[in-house]
């Protein structure tokens, strides 16, 4: 009876108001827009039209007004309006209401919204319905958009309908559960009880979102994943009905039994059994059972093969079932299916590190990988590659991952270059291999090439005298051909020519170094104005050039003024780094021309610390390091223009160390004992280069190129005032008293003497150079020796050129360990009104004090 | 857990969204459109996966519709491509050979269909003739409640 008034009701309804534009007819008109400006016209009138008729209450076609909105909404158009109509529509008795109400309310609400406490009343009252379907629709929605707030309310009405005796109910209900663990994981206590029997069931629907349930439980809290390891032989059993079950159509996909479910109790085996012997004992047959007997000619065989190999991997399993793994991913890499391969590529870059010898099986399908045409295929071959890397097969890896470098996409080639050259470090069988395989990193990767790569080359050419000769002519060959495109390249040749350029053009050739034959002196030349004019080479690659082109000039034997001639154009050069470079080197061949040969003196070896690399090569290798490396230690030592590179290389930043270390050659070459500390120091000083007052500069510039503004030709230079400023304000209590070492024809020297609190064994003393004179002093050096039980460091002086009345500062910081007496021989030069001038002096009446 | 699904076109159009976690309307129109457009650019010889950002990103394309699914780091990719292709086979047998405009003129049965695979991100029914058989149920339930006769345009239209 009621029904029929509430029909008689609506017709009258129907005929008040017209009809709205169907659902149907709503999206031909919207697909028949031509222009988005079109479309939103369209959209326009009809949301104004929505919007009215939920003004007005209108309950007959709310339901097709929310689905209209919710098609608009899908194209991107604001819905929120329809959130209360939503709830409206989920309180109608009416099914077709409540469908759509559900939907409207997944996709419209999202967590924030206040109507979260409306629908949660909605939920609770459709939770106790009597229609399924119903209820099915509440659970639906609950696990879609479940607040804490929601799960904390719901629970409840959740866990009694996990008891439900309909199987559409609690399949439902346990994923609504699943959900509100995730979000309230305290919540889980209360779900035990009825989730043990969720896996006793025979319904494939409830026992997988049980096993989806129990999972989440598991990987929650560790109480539980012990409480659930008796359900192994449970899981297990399920697993193996499976299995051997024969055909059934429900459930079977092309061919395999219900792969959803077999790969869920897979996972779950798999949490079981970590770190568990006994658990993983217990599946230990039934996963190699899985592994042997899957169907593997489609996906889905494969989903659960790949599923078991990750539970494998995982377990603690027997290694024959491992190696049954891992040959599984190997024939994973041989399928024709792309995604087959992704995941195996994957798979077995996780287990590279647990498996080593299993997965270098397979390096030759790893290396065939490089080639696929997927670029993700490719990124993950190329990292399994590197992991692959060792001792053994260096060289055959290196020669694959080259090819693969020199085809690389652009992403592809600054990693894989770094990786390169970090696996050639580790596992290089010999320097010659090394050299070579960078040569060929930094052709085949050109400008991708990381600048570390460019220092390490370096590095290791300068530390490998006896293949020099082949590293020269080799970058010699490289650089005749056009490198605009390998800027680094180029940085690494210059740099090597520079310092080695008289073995390119006068060694004795020999017999396994390919020598370019009658290259002559201008050839060089050439292409170095080649480099240093064409607009495709780098500032930093100039810098290289044009300092190497200076060196040269001590290397070569005749083309002296043409290398002069092209410096001199860069002191006009746009670039201003270039162009103080090329005054500065102008000058050199000009007023300090006497300087420059001992100036640009090929750098002594540098050895920087790879500890890394050499604990690795004694240990994997078990081999001694080469002889080669030996003898480039003992070099430097041995000749007087060595040391004073060496002086040059540490200049001023740490005369100590230069000291000592110049003390060690001097004895070794005199073989004389320490008897007076006084004569020693007068030798020691005497046999340092003293005509390098700027040592420190030039040699660090193949380095650095940018970092050396040098202190000789700019005056103005500050920086050791801040310093002293620094030193000197967080010292204030110590100061100690000043003393004058020296005041002679118009210059005063100055000791202000510091102890930093601290520090008790430091001193540091502020030397202070004034011209009382009226003409400028050039030249100005102070040079100070200490005896060998103290440690002396001299930090870089404010200036070499003292104006009348302008002064000059210096800082010494003097280490004494044996709180010995401290004396200090000093030897100043400058050049005066009167021409060079040398002072010396000793100084021992420094304070009482500043030996305690 | 599956965190969302998308369905959109080559044209890149939205056909469908599903979204299993809560994230502003704003993000999910962002990842979305990011989606798409990165998705639309891969060519077809390239794997059905995608690392993007926290999620492992599954797609396939069955005719002119992609399919796009979310899931999260233990989750297994192949299985995935298992439950877009079963999605897509439910579609075709409730619609009889599934074309792009079925999806675009019955979304709602779209989405119903899916709510009937998968709640909550994860997969709740294996057997498609279950799914099919509650999806029918629920539509006559909806059919014996509308007043047949009445008027031709009545329900959604």
């Amino acid at each position: 009876m009621a029904s029929i008034k509430q029909a008689f009701n609506e017709a009258v309804e129907r005929v008040r108001m017209p009809a709205p534009t169907r659902l149907r007819d709503l999206i031909r008109q919207i697909r028949a827009a031509r222009t988005a400006a079109e479309e939103r016209t369209v959209v326009n009138k009809e949301c104004a039209y929505i919007r009215s008729t939920f003004r007005e209450e209108d309950s007959v076609w709310r339901c097709r007004n929310i689905a209209k909105l919710l098609y608009i909404h899908m194209l991107g158009y604001p819905a929120h309006f329809g959130q209360l109509e939503c709830l409206k529509l989920i309180a109608s008795p009416r099914f077709t209401d409540k469908r759509i109400g559900y939907l409207g309310a997944m996709l419209l609400l999202d967590e924030r919204q206040d109507v979260h406490l409306l629908i949660t009343n909605c939920l609770k009252n459709d939770l106790n319905s009597s229609t399924q379907f119903v209820i099915g629709l509440a659970l639906c929605t609950l696990g879609a958009i479940a607040s804490p707030e929601m799960a904390r309310d719901l629970a409840s009405e959740v866990e009694r309908l996990m008891k439900s005796p309909n199987a559409y109910i609690r399949k439902k209900a346990a994923l609504c559960a699943f959900r509100i663990i995730r979000r309230v994981p305290e919540l889980m206590e209360m779900f035990l009880p009825a989730t043990r029997s969720l896996i006793t069931e025979k319904n494939h629907g409830v026992l997988i979102t049980g096993v989806t349930l129990i999972t989440e439980m598991c990987e929650n809290s560790v109480d539980t994943l012990n409480h659930f390891k008796k359900i192994v032989p449970n899981l297990v059993r399920i697993l193996k009905n499976l299995i051997l079950a024969g055909y059934s159509p429900e459930h079977d996909v092309s061919g395999v039994s219900d792969p959803f479910l077999q790969v869920k109790i897979l996972r779950l085996l798999r949490i079981l059994g970590r770190n568990d012997v006994d658990a993983s004992e217990a599946m230990n047959d039934i996963l190699a059972q899985v592994a042997t007997n899957t169907e593997t000619s489609k996906n889905v065989g494969n989903t659960i093969l790949y599923e078991t190999v990750l539970s494998i991997m995982d377990i603690k399993s027997e290694s024959g079932l491992r190696v049954l793994a891992v040959n599984i991913l190997g024939r994973f890499l041989l399928n024709n299916d792309k995604n087959i391969r992704y995941v195996a590529l994957n798979t077995l870059l996780k287990t590279v590190y647990v498996d080593t010898s299993a997965v270098q099986r397979h390096r030759s399908t790893i290396l065939e990988c490089l080639k696929d045409p997927d670029v993700s295929i490719r990124r993950r071959a190329m990292e399994l590659s590197f992991a692959l890397v060792n001792t053994n097969n260096i060289r055959n890896m290196m020669k694959e991952l080259l090819l693969f470098l020199e085809r690389a996409d652009p992403e592809f080639k600054a990693q894989c270059s770094s990786n390169i050259v970090m696996s050639a470090e580790r596992f290089a069988p010999n320097k010659r291999w090394h050299l070579e395989t960078l040569f060929k990193v930094l052709v085949a990767a050109g400008n991708y090439v990381r600048d570390d790569v460019v220092a390490c080359t370096i590095q290791l050419i300068s530390e490998t005298q006896p293949q020099q000769n082949y590293a020269v002519s080799a970058l010699w060959h490289a650089l005749e051909k056009d490198t605009s495109d390998k800027q680094p390249l180029a940085q690494v040749a210059t740099w090597c020519i520079g310092e080695y350029g008289d073995l390119l053009l006068y060694s004795p050739p020999s017999e396994d170094v390919e020598t370019p034959i009658n290259l002559t002196e201008d050839e060089v030349i050439d292409v170095y104005q080649r480099l240093l004019w064409s607009p495709q080479n780098t500032v930093v690659t100039k810098q290289y050039t044009l300092l190497s082109l200076t060196k040269l000039s001590t290397r070569f034997q005749k083309g002296h003024e043409k290398i002069r001639q092209i410096i001199d154009t860069f002191g006009s050069n746009l670039h201003i780094e270039l162009q103080q470079r090329g005054i500065e080197f102008s000058q050199l061949f000009r007023k300090y021309d006497h300087l420059r040969p001992a100036l640009l003196e090929r750098m002594p070896p540098m050895e920087t610390a790879r500890p890394q690399a050499n604990g690795i090569i004694g240990m994997v290798n078990g081999e001694p390091e080469p002889e080669e490396e030996k003898s480039t230690v003992q070099e430097p030592t041995t000749t007087t223009s060595d040391s004073s590179a060496l002086l040059d290389l540490l200049g001023t930043t740490d005369v100590g160390v230069t000291m000592s270390a110049t003390t060690t050659s001097n004895k070794n070459a005199s073989g004389s004992t320490a008897v007076t500390h006084n004569n020693d120091l007068l030798d020691l000083l005497g046999s340092l280069d003293l005509n390098t007052p700027t040592s420190a500069v030039t040699p660090t510039l193949p380095l650095q190129p940018q970092a050396s503004s040098a202190p000789m030709f700019s005056p103005t230079n500050t920086s050791n005032f801040l310093v002293d400023g620094l030193l000197s304000t967080s010292s204030v209590q110590n100061e100690l008293p000043s003393m004058v070492v020296l005041d002679k024809s118009g210059l005063k020297i100055t000791f202000n003497l510091e102890r930093l609190p601290d520090i008790p064994d430091l001193l540091v003393i502020n030397m202070l150079a004034q011209n009382s004179g009226s003409t400028v002093l050039t030249d100005f050096l102070f040079q100070a020796a200490v005896p060998r039980t103290f440690q002396l460091q001299m930090l870089s002086p404010s200036g070499t050129v003292i104006p009348p009345c302008g002064q000059v500062t210096q800082v010494l910081k003097v280490t004494n360990m044996n709180r010995a007496v401290l004396r200090m021989r000093l030897r100043i030069s400058y050049t005066g009104p009167a021409g060079p001038v040398l002072e010396q002096t000793e100084v021992n009446n420094f304070p009482a004090s500043t030996s305690q | 857990m599956m965190q969302f699904m998308l369905l959109f076109s080559r044209q890149g159009k939205l056909r469908l969204q599903k979204w299993y976690v809560a994230h502003p309307d704003k993000l999910k129109k962002k990842i979305t459109r990011e989606l798409i457009t990165t998705i639309l650019a891969r060519k077809p010889k390239m794997s059905s996966f995608l690392e993007w950002k926290d999620v492992k990103v599954v797609y396939k394309r069955y005719a002119s519709l992609y399919f796009c699914c979310a899931i999260e780091q233990n989750d297994n990719e192949l299985l995935t491509l298992e439950i877009i292709h079963r999605y897509v086979e439910l579609l075709d047998k409730y619609f009889g050979s599934v074309c792009e405009l079925d999806i675009i003129f019955n979304f709602e049965k779209a989405y119903f269909i899916l709510d009937e695979l998968l709640v909550g991100g994860e997969i709740q029914e294996t057997s498609k003739k279950n799914v099919l058989k509650a999806i029918a149920a629920q539509d006559l339930l909806q059919e014996e409640e509308t007043p047949q006769g009445f008027f031709e345009d009545h329900g959604l239209g």
